[in-house]
C-alpha cells in the first residue's frame, strides 16, 4: 500500500505522512476491536451474555466500550497530528 | 393507535421551522458566489461543522428507528447505534483529509482530481444521486410519520410541509444556512435525549400490571379500522403497551426502585422481568388482522444478541452473513455518504476538517449511548403503541408529560429538516457542478453556478415529496440500509484505492462505481426481504442467499477496480485525459 496521497499532497513535508501512518495504526486497533465484537456475536454469544463485572454483561459493557474507544482513539490521533505537524509550525 | 394532536406542539414545531426559515433568509441575503452556495465559503469553524455533522448524520432512522428497535426487541437495536459509530472511524482515520485537499465542492471532485474524465463525474454523480435519493426517501416517510400523530394531519401534508421547509432553507443561503440548520438540530437532539436520559434515571423502574390479554387490529375490505372486532375510536382503542412486570428478587415486594445510576439502571434491568409484544398478520375475507400477544420475558434476554437479527440465534449461516454483511455495510457506509463527504468542504483546511469530525464523533457517540438507555426507558414505560416502533421515542416522553411528547416530537420532525437538507444540497451538486458543468460542459459564470444548483434543489425537493409519498407504508432503518449498502458497495472501493493505490486507472474507478451501485442495487432488488416487503412474494422466491449486499458488493467493487485498472494504461501524471 503506497503513501500516494500523503505524498502527492504535502511535497516536501514528512508531518502529514506521518500522521496518515498514526491515521493508519489506530484505524486497525479500531477494525480490530469492532469486527472481533462482531465475531463474539456470530459465534460465541454465550460470551456476551456473561456478567463479568457483575453488575452490566458484556454485551453492554462492550457496545459502550466500543464508542467509548471510537471518541479515545480520535482525540489520539488529533493530539498525536498536532505532535509531529507542530515543529514544521502552523500548516497553510 | 389513535392520537390527539397537540397545540403545543403545533406551536413548538411551527416556531422552530419559522425560526430556522427565517435565520436562513437571514443568511443568504447576500448576493451569493459558488462558494458561497456549494461550501459555505470554506469558512464554517470546525466545532459548528463537527456538532452540524451530528446534525447531518443523526437522522430519523437513528432516533426513531434505534429507539423503537431497542424498546421492542433489546440489544440488537443498539447493534446498529454501534455500526453507525464505527464508520466514523474510517471517515477520519482514512478518508477525512485526503478528501478535502483533494476536492473543491463535490464527492466527484475528489475522485476525478487525479484524471478530469467526464466518465468518473457522471457515474459519481450518478452513484451520488441513486444514494442521495435512496438516503431520502426514509427521512421523509419518516415525516409523514410523525406528523400524523403530533398535529393530527395526513401523512402527505407532512412530506410536502417538510419537503417545502428544506428547498426554502437549501435555496436561500445553500450550505451555509443548512449548516445552520444541522448545527441547531443537532445541539437540540443532543441535549434533549441527554433531558430525556436523565428524567428516565430519576424515575428508576416502576412495576406496572397492565392487563395482558391479546388484542386485535382489523383492517376490513371497505378500509374501516377494528380494535378487538368493534370500530376503533379514542375510547376504543388498543392499549398502550411494554410494561415491567417484576423487579429483581433484591427488592422484595417493593413496587419501585426510585431514581438509579446509570449501570446500576441497566443492571437492574438485567434482573427483571419485562412483557414486550408481537405481532402476527394473517388475511381473510373479512379483512386483515393483526393480534398482539405479550410475552413475559428476562431482561437479561433482551440486553444480550439475538432479539431481532434471527440469524444470531438460528445458526443458518445465510442468516449471519446477512448480519456481518450489514455490520460491514455500517461500517463503510459512513465514509462514502455524499451529503458526509461534502461537509469536508466547509472548514478551512486538513486539521479543521480533522477537529470537526472529533467533535462530531464526541456528538454521535454520545447520542447513541443515550439511545441505549431512551429504548429500554420506552421497553418499560408502559406507553408503546404495539403498531409503530418509529413512535417509541416521542410516547416515552408522553409517559412524562405532555410538553415534553410536544418538544421531542418537534425535535424529531427538524431531525427530518437537517438531514433533508444536507441530502438536497449533496444532490443539487451532483447535479449542477457535476453534471450540468462538467459533464455535459455547459460554461457558467459564477452566479449562473448557483441559479443551477437551486432550480437543482427545488427539482429534488419535489422528488423527494414525490417519493416520500409513494413509500409510505415503508419501515424506516430498512431503507437506510438500502442506502449505506448501496453508498459503500459504489464509492469507497474507487475512493479508497485512489488515495492509496498508485495504479489506479480511470477506467478502474468509473467500472467500480457502476458495477459496485447496479451490482448493489439489483442484489437489493433481488432480495429475499424485499420480495417479502415490497412485491409481496414469498421470502423463499429469492435468488439470492441473503438480503444485505454489502460483503458482496464492496469487495466485488475492490476487484473490478484492480483487474479493470490492471487491464488499461494509466496516464502519465499530470496529464490531463
Amino acid at each position: 500500500m503506497g503513501w500516494n496521497v500523503a505524498e502527492r499532497r504535502e511535497p516536501g513535508i514528512n508531518g502529514p505522512g506521518r500522521a496518515a501512518r498514526i491515521g493508519f495504526g489506530l484505524f486497525w486497533i479500531y477494525v480490530i476491536l469492532y469486527f472481533g465484537f462482531i465475531a463474539l456475536v456470530l459465534f460465541r454469544p454465550d460470551i456476551l451474555s456473561s456478567r463479568p463485572f457483575g453488575g452490566v454483561n458484556l454485551a453492554i459493557a462492550s457496545g459502550l466500550g466500543l464508542i467509548a474507544a471510537a471518541l479515545l482513539l480520535s482525540v489520539v490521533y488529533m493530539v498525536a497530528c498536532r505532535v509531529v505537524e507542530s515543529p514544521r509550525g502552523e500548516r497553510r | 393507535m389513535l392520537y390527539e394532536s397537540s397545540p403545543v406542539a403545533i406551536a413548538i414545531f411551527a416556531s422552530f421551522v419559522l425560526a430556522v426559515v427565517g435565520l436562513s433568509f437571514w443568511l443568504g441575503r447576500k448576493g451569493q458566489s459558488a462558494k458561497g452556495y456549494y461550501a459555505a465559503h470554506g469558512e464554517i469553524h470546525w466545532f459548528i461543522n463537527g456538532i452540524a455533522f451530528a446534525g447531518d448524520y443523526l437522522s430519523a432512522a437513528s432516533f426513531l428507528g434505534i429507539c423503537g428497535m431497542i424498546a421492542f426487541h433489546g440489544f440488537d437495536g443498539f447493534l446498529y447505534s454501534i455500526g453507525f459509530l464505527a464508520g466514523w472511524i474510517v471517515a477520519l482515520f482514512v478518508i477525512a483529509e485526503p478528501i478535502k485537499s483533494l476536492g473543491k465542492f463535490t464527492f466527484a471532485d475528489a475522485l476525478d482530481a487525479k484524471y478530469n474524465s467526464r466518465g468518473i463525474k457522471l457515474s459519481v454523480a450518478i452513484s451520488t444521486l441513486v444514494v442521495s435519493i435512496f438516503y431520502l426517501i426514509p427521512q421523509m416517510v419518516g415525516a409523514g410519520d410523525l406528523i400524523v400523530p403530533l398535529l393530527g394531519l395526513p401523512h402527505a401534508v407532512g412530506v410536502i410541509l417538510v419537503g417545502i421547509a428544506v428547498t426554502l432553507i437549501v435555496v436561500t443561503a445553500g450550505m451555509v444556512s443548512t449548516t445552520w440548520v444541522q448545527f441547531i438540530k443537532g445541539s437540540l437532539l443532543v441535549f434533549f435525549c441527554g433531558v430525556l436520559t436523565s428524567m428516565i434515571l430519576g424515575r428508576g423502574l416502576t412495576v406496572n400490571t397492565g392487563s395482558l390479554e391479546p388484542q386485535t387490529r382489523s383492517v376490513t375490505p371497505d378500509g374501516r379500522v377494528l380494535v378487538d372486532g368493534e370500530p376503533q375510536t379514542r375510547d376504543h382503542d388498543l392499549r398502550p403497551v411494554g410494561t415491567l412486570a417484576a423487579l429483581p428478587a433484591r427488592y422484595g415486594d417493593a413496587t419501585t426502585t426510585g431514581p438509579l445510576g446509570p449501570l446500576e439502571y441497566l443492571s437492574v434491568l438485567e434482573d427483571s422481568r419485562i412483557v414486550t409484544w408481537s405481532g402476527k398478520k394473517s388475511t381473510d375475507a373479512s379483512g386483515t388482522h393483526t393480534v398482539y400477544t405479550p410475552t413475559e420475558r428476562a431482561g437479561a434476554d433482551l440486553l444480550k444478541p439475538g432479539g431481532y437479527f434471527k440469524g444470531l440465534t438460528t445458526g443458518k449461516l445465510a442468516d449471519k452473513l446477512d448480519f456481518a454483511s450489514l455490520m460491514l455495510a455500517l461500517f463503510c457506509g459512513t465514509a462514502s455518504l455524499p451529503h458526509i463527504l461534502i461537509r469536508y468542504y466547509t472548514v478551512k483546511d486538513a486539521a479543521a476538517a480533522r477537529k470537526s469530525t472529533v467533535v462530531g464523533i464526541a456528538a454521535i457517540g454520545a447520542f447513541y449511548v443515550l439511545t441505549l438507555f431512551l429504548g429500554l426507558g420506552a421497553m418499560t414505560s408502559g406507553a408503546l403503541d404495539p403498531t409503530s416502533t418509529n413512535m417509541a421515542a416521542p410516547l416515552l416522553a408522553k409517559s412524562f408529560n405532555e410538553t415534553l411528547f410536544a418538544v421531542i416530537s418537534a425535535i424529531a420532525f427538524t431531525t427530518v429538516l437537517g438531514t433533508v437538507s444536507g441530502l438536497i444540497m449533496a444532490g443539487s451538486g451532483a447535479v449542477a457542478h457535476d453534471l450540468v458543468e462538467n459533464v455535459l460542459g455547459i460554461p457558467m459564470d459564477d452566479a449562473e453556478k448557483v441559479r443551477c444548483g437551486k432550480i437543482a434543489a427545488v427539482g429534488l425537493g419535489i422528488v423527494a415529496m414525490a417519493l416520500g409519498i409513494l413509500f409510505r407504508s415503508f419501515n424506516v432503518s430498512f431503507l437506510v440500509g438500502w442506502a449505506f449498502n448501496i453508498a459503500a458497495s459504489a464509492n469507497l472501493p474507487a475512493l479508497v484505492m485512489l488515495l492509496f493505490w498508485p495504479r489506479t486507472t480511470k477506467e478502474g474507478i468509473i467500472s467500480a462505481v457502476t458495477v459496485g451501485m447496479l451490482a448493489s442495487l439489483t442484489w437489493i432488488l433481488l432480495s429475499a426481504d424485499t420480495f417479502e416487503k415490497v412485491y409481496g412474494l414469498s421470502r423463499d422466491a429469492s435468488p439470492v442467499p441473503f438480503s444485505q449486499p454489502g460483503l458482496v458488493t464492496i469487495p466485488l467493487g475492490f476487484i473490478v477496480l484492480i483487474v479493470v485498472s490492471l487491464l488499461t494504461k494509466a496516464e502519465p501524471k499530470g496529464k490531463p485525459a
